[in-house]
């Protein structure tokens, strides 16, 4: 394997990301006074940065470059998710800044954890062969298990950090097992290469085995039911921008995997898959949604209500053959990584400003002490329970489609009630912020935190109101199946 | 529409007046300003009144299609259009909801003390998305309408109702989305067929379209189990709006709880979603379905059930509020009855009684709401000899009542009588049923003029109770002008169902024959002659 010049430019994203860590680690390190908020715009001066040159590469000649001989590709597909999980790591950056601040730990690890991470996702999206993508992952996952114990001295943090790694170091192992019984039945680790043997091949149980593992070890990434158990200890644990970054980037990251490793590789094989799959995502809609039913935690709620969301997206799993299928989780990630956000980024908001936010209560009266902060909430709340015209509802509508393409009307009956059902508990928050009293001053937000609350609020009633351009955008970045 | 040779998109302009009133009080007047706050309330609705009343002048009575018609691409990839269009059942229902919404505003003025701005925000927010729903002919757009009007209802209700509020907005809230979400999968499945087929339906392979005229098409062709299923997936969404039995146990709650405006839209113009949707949706579309005799028979036993049951729920209430939530329930399931009747005189009765239900059971709410505000309670037994102390509110009380239970000369008349002759013409035993429900619509509404109005005052507080302002009877004139003008000369209303509901009738297979006796013109009177079957059968 030789590196050409065409191969730095091309993964000149994740090197900038890479450099730019290492010198927030380098500044920590030297200048131990350097100020919280100075690496914090560093971070999203550097992310910025990296989604200028995604931006630029996307005009790159040639569709579905290779890089390093086929270790990985750059295709619309991953420039999508690039430029996503980096807009995601600029959000968390904008919502750390006064939280991170103002914990009692060095700020430099802290961001130049979440740049490694987002090194690890952008190598994961790009990943054309089983090793790269095994690798990648694992870059993303060791250092998000230490961003989770952050908070090293609270018992919570510490405690979410060890469950993520202890159960995500296991499903690493489940994957990774997979992986090597589909490399020892092929002896082909690289993507279109196993596509075009699968293409004749008959199949055997060791290699249903082995693509079972590695479905099971990418469900166990985002969060599907039964591999959702980590989710709620991790997201209430982990420090609330952390969580945040959790509930999408690391998801859209396996997500990508999921699509190109199944589109592609296995596609064939859609008849042995299919079910498990739609088994799976109907547990996880209905556990999702049934216990944020009973949760009084706000974080745990938003746990459940991810799970749930993992539940919708793989509608668009079952509905690959359709028009609709891959093109509708896009667009359902799109809307989910600006709402879901949004959401957290609110928590976020009350907790720097000495609300716990633990329990729906603490939402009280947040009408009256900062209206602007509640009706943007609600408009993601709405979002995420997919009344229109927002983009919850838009991407809802694109997964429903494929579903009933697909001919799994059952599922998406069940589908669009647990999608009913999740309005329960949303509004529950609502209820709480424009019904009920609550005491305390008015409440004042920071810069920063603004900017990401508005960016994904902006985005959210964009996409709901005119989703043309994005759809139509969305619709290039959709990989072919064999 | 075309004025002076300027094209106007007046339906679109009707529309968004209510926003664009509700975005200049949320950025221009601040919340303390609320006197200001209810001046631009009311001018804008005043304004939307104004700006809809040319529809009912330029409208074209005999114009076989949809009027006023406005279509732009807005998600070209799906073939989602913003398409505004309307025919006669929704000019009146159009119509209606713009003099609603005024009477909303101005009834509001005393009753609603605190938070005023988002009140008035949300009141006018409401206005537009019902609006739009009504103007929708493309059924993606009217979706959207249709879901976002829950939100502020369930904030009207949740914020500004009295005790219950907060379990009687969720509930509200909850079981419309139901009803709606399974809507949506049929109006996927519909898309469906209409391009490249799911479940082992063959497609018909046309170009994607949400376009309510295509849609109806296509969805004729279907076959008889598909049109089932999806007449079953759109029922829901509508059958819990309107609401019928069993459908229906939201709606006392969410009437009762409702602050007076809310009960007021919620019973004008909010349950005529449902019912609109049947007569624009569910006939059009599904024929096959609804001829089906067990379908038929199951939506007509639902309506009965509606009528009688409703109004023997509705005799034992004890609070004021909630009696006239119920008889909402026996009301709509007579509109109900008329729209299964599947002929001319059914279906334009149906319309026309939608019209009335707004009309009197919206006065009557307001009418509550007023002696609510001062005595705040609304159990019956708290009063009685009101007419000695309010002559003039027991005047507007006995009016809006008489008008519900069908007194001739009043309009409720007109449409029980109408839907009645239709139901006739069906079967006996319906309009059998159907009577039963006008004799106790009569009982429980006279009943209850009883103990509020009449004997000596025995409540103390009621002694020195102060008769209606003039805001509050401006309020309660036009409700009773109307009463009284479609009462004596309903000939202008049918008129302008005649042309839709045909379209209707022909697409079930019905007889187009059954005009109703009503609506009759003597020979001559215009080029229109009668046709031969007019008389009863």
């Amino acid at each position: 394997m030789k590196f050409s010049a065409s191969d730095w430019l091309l993964l000149s994203p994740e090197l900038v990301l890479t450099a730019a860590g290492l010198l927030i680690l380098s500044i920590s390190v030297f200048f131990g006074k350097a100020k919280e908020e100075f690496l914090a715009y560093l971070t999203v001066l550097a992310t910025a940065a990296t989604i200028g040159l995604v931006a630029f590469l996307s005009g790159y000649p040639g569709r579905e470059v290779p890089i390093l001989g086929g270790m990985f590709v750059l295709d619309n597909f991953a420039i999508f998710f690039k430029l996503l999980m980096l807009v995601s790591i600029v959000l968390t950056a904008l919502a750390s800044v006064r939280f991170v601040g103002n914990a009692p730990y060095p700020g430099g690890e802290y961001y130049a954890l979440l740049l490694f991470t987002g090194v690890g996702m952008l190598f994961m999206v790009s990943g054309n062969n089983l090793v790269s993508i095994y690798v990648a992952l694992e870059l993303m996952a060791l250092s998000s298990y230490v961003l989770a114990g952050y908070f090293k001295a609270e018992i919570k943090s510490t405690e979410a950090a060890l469950k993520y790694f202890v159960l995500g170091a296991f499903s690493s192992g489940v994957l990774l097992y997979g992986l090597s019984l589909v490399y020892g039945v092929t002896g082909e680790m690289g993507i279109p290469e196993l596509a075009k043997i699968f293409a004749g091949a008959e199949k055997s149980n060791l290699l249903l085995v082995g693509i079972l593992l590695i479905l099971a070890g990418l469900l166990f990434k985002i969060a599907a039911v039964p591999f959702h158990v980590w989710v709620p200890d991790v997201y209430e644990g982990a420090p609330t921008p952390v969580t945040a970054f959790f509930s999408v980037g690391p998801k859209l990251a396996a997500y990508a995997v999921l699509a190109r490793i199944f589109y592609v590789a296995f596609a064939r094989f859609h008849a042995d898959w299919g079910l498990i799959v739609a088994i799976v995502a109907a547990a996880t809609m209905v556990v999702g949604n049934v216990a944020a039913l009973l949760q009084s935690n706000v974080k745990r709620m938003l746990a459940y209500s991810s799970i749930a969301h993992a539940g919708y997206a793989l509608l668009g799993v079952l509905g690959f053959r359709t028009e609709f299928g891959l093109w509708g989780i896009l667009i359902y990630l799109l809307a989910y990584t600006f709402m879901n956000f949004g959401v957290f980024a609110l928590v976020v908001f009350l907790e720097t400003k000495g609300y716990a936010a633990e329990s729906v209560s603490d939402f009280n009266g947040l009408a009256k002490r900062n209206m602007t902060a509640a009706v943007v909430m609600l408009i993601f709340l709405l979002s995420l329970a997919g009344i229109p015209p927002t983009a919850g509802f838009i991407g809802k509508y694109y997964l429903f489609t494929s579903a009933m393409k697909a001919g799994y009307a059952w599922l998406a009956v069940l589908a669009v009630l647990m999608s009913a059902v999740s309005l329960f508990y949303y509004f529950r928050i609502a209820a709480a912020m424009f019904f009920t009293e609550g005491e305390g001053a008015p409440l004042k937000s920071s810069y920063a935190l603004t900017t990401a609350v508005l960016i994904c609020a902006a985005m959210t009633i964009l996409v709901g109101v005119a989703p043309q351009p994005v759809v139509e955008a969305l619709r290039a970045c959709v990989i072919k199946t064999p | 529409m075309e004025l002076m040779g300027i094209w106007i998109p007046i339906l679109s302009i009707v529309t968004y007046i209510p926003l664009v009133g509700a975005l200049a009080i949320v950025f221009l007047l601040p919340k303390e300003k609320t006197g200001a706050i209810r001046t631009l309330s009311t001018l804008t609705v005043i304004v939307g009144f104004v700006a809809s009343l040319p529809l009912w002048f330029f409208f074209e009575r005999a114009h076989p299609g949809y009027q006023f018609v406005e279509i732009a691409p807005w998600i070209p990839s799906l073939g989602v259009n913003y398409h505004f269009g309307i025919d006669g059942i929704s000019l009146v229902l159009v119509l209606l909801t713009t003099l609603m919404g005024i009477i909303a505003v101005v009834c509001s003025y005393t009753a609603i003390v605190e938070r005023q701005k988002e009140y008035y925000v949300l009141l006018l927010l409401l206005q537009t998305f019902m609006l739009g729903t009504f103007c929708s002919l493309d059924l993606f757009l009217f979706y959207v309408f249709w879901e976002v009007m829950l939100v502020p209802m369930y904030f009207l209700i949740g914020v500004w109702g009295s005790d219950r509020r907060l379990y009687a907005a969720i509930k509200f809230f909850l079981y419309t989305l139901a009803g709606s979400v399974l809507m949506l999968l049929g109006i996927i499945a519909l898309y469906f067929y209409n391009t490249t087929g799911f479940l082992g339906y063959k497609g018909l392979n046309n170009s994607p379209t949400f376009s309510i005229e295509k849609l109806t098409l296509v969805a004729q062709s279907m076959p008889v189990e598909l049109q089932i299923w999806l007449f079953f997936a759109f029922f829901l969404g509508f059958a819990i709006k309107v609401p019928m039995f069993p459908f229906h146990t939201w709606l006392p709650d969410a009437h009762t709880e409702a602050p007076t405006a809310g009960s007021v839209i919620l019973a004008a113009v909010l349950l005529k979603m449902g019912t609109y949707g049947f007569v624009r949706f569910s006939l059009p579309m599904f024929p096959d379905a609804i001829t089906t005799p067990w379908v038929l028979g199951v939506m007509v036993t639902l309506s009965i059930i509606g009528i009688v049951y409703g109004a023997m729920v509705t005799l034992v209430q004890k609070d004021m509020k909630r009696l006239i939530a119920y008889s909402s329930v026996s009301h709509l399931g007579f509109v109900m009855l008329g729209v299964f009747a599947l002929n001319m005189a059914g279906i334009q009765g149906a319309i026309l009684q939608m019209v009335n239900h707004g009309i009197s059971t919206g006065g009557l709410f307001l009418l509550v709401g007023m002696i609510y505000e001062r005595r705040h309670t609304r159990l019956i037994s708290e009063y009685g000899g009101l007419a000695k102390q309010m002559p003039i509110y027991a005047t507007y009380f006995l009016i809006m009542a008489l008008s519900s239970m069908g007194l001739p000369l009043l309009n409720g008349f007109i449409g029980e009588f109408t839907i009645l002759q239709g139901a006739f013409a069906k079967s006996f035993w319906w309009a059998f049923f159907a009577a039963t429900g006008i004799v106790l619509g009569a009982a429980y509404l006279l009943w209850l003029y009883q103990r509020v109005f009449f004997g000596e005052i025995t409540n103390p507080a009621n002694a020195s109770l102060p008769d209606l302002t003039g805001r509050e009877q401006l309020t309660l004139v036009p409700l009773v002008v109307l009463a009284l003008w479609i009462g004596l000369y309903p000939k202008p209303m049918f008129d302008v169902l005649r042309v839709p509901s045909e379209k209707i009738v022909q697409a079930v297979g019905g007889k187009t024959a059954t005009e109703p006796m009503l609506a009759r013109e003597e020979p001559g009177a215009s080029g229109r002659a009668p046709s031969p079957g007019a008389a009863l059968p």
